[in-house]
């Protein structure tokens, strides 16, 4: 088996495997009964998935332009992920839509009654006067 | 090469049909953002997957500009997405 040969079964390992954690998110997606495992399926593809594809995909195509290429969706794609699952996550808790009789533990529960009275409504508004 | 791509193509439609169910039925918004994540992730996935196969970087860039921006639309509907207090 030429060099070759063994960095494509590699390779197609790699994009396998990523496919099949794609796969995984899928199910649970369906299969899962609330929103908070539903995120922590959903992190598959979006990291290690997208990582594990993007390393067969590095050694197919093996030039310096295409591999900073994807040096820069991986960035991109693990500093934009956990923003947007902890922004799903928060507006769930906050709004009641999580499952608490699923949770084994709720550290967070404490911590919000310090928010639950508010102090009054500061409208930007109300401190302008009115024109004359 | 071709028996893994075939593959990796049947997988990733399974794994896009799935994410589509949910996004249907999904119970509340937030249900329908997270499947909306995976479906781009997955779309993302598909066209590293292509370009690897026909090793034709083509289209690498679109899937920076994705990586980029799938952000937007998550965090902007959980944002606005909670009920008001009364």
């Amino acid at each position: 088996m030429t060099l070759q040969g063994v960095l494509d079964a590699i390779a197609a390992v790699c994009m396998v495997t990523g496919a099949l954690l794609s796969l995984a998110a899928g199910v649970a997606l369906l299969r899962f009964p609330d929103l908070l495992s539903r995120m922590h399926a959903a992190a598959k593809p979006q990291v290690l998935g997208l990582l594990l594809v993007l390393t067969g995909c590095a050694i197919r195509i093996a030039t310096v332009v295409d591999v900073t290429t994807m040096v820069l969706i991986a960035f991109f794609q693990l500093a934009t992920a956990p923003v947007a699952a902890h922004m799903v996550g928060r507006a769930a808790y906050r709004d009641g839509q999580t499952r608490t009789d699923l949770l084994i533990t709720d550290e967070l529960a404490p911590q919000m009654d310090r928010f639950s009275e508010r102090p009054a409504e500061r409208n930007g508004r109300a401190s302008v006067d009115p024109p004359a | 090469m071709t028996v893994a791509a075939v593959a990796v193509a049947a997988l990733l439609i399974a794994a896009c049909a799935m994410a589509l169910v949910r996004i249907i039925r999904g119970p509340t918004t937030l249900d329908r953002i997270v499947a909306t994540d995976v479906l781009l992730a997955i779309t993302a996935t598909a066209i590293i997957a292509e370009a690897a196969f026909t090793r034709d970087p083509t289209a690498l860039p679109v899937v920076v500009v994705v990586s980029l921006l799938g952000i937007t639309g998550s965090v902007g509907v959980a944002r606005f997405v909670t009920r008001e207090k009364p």
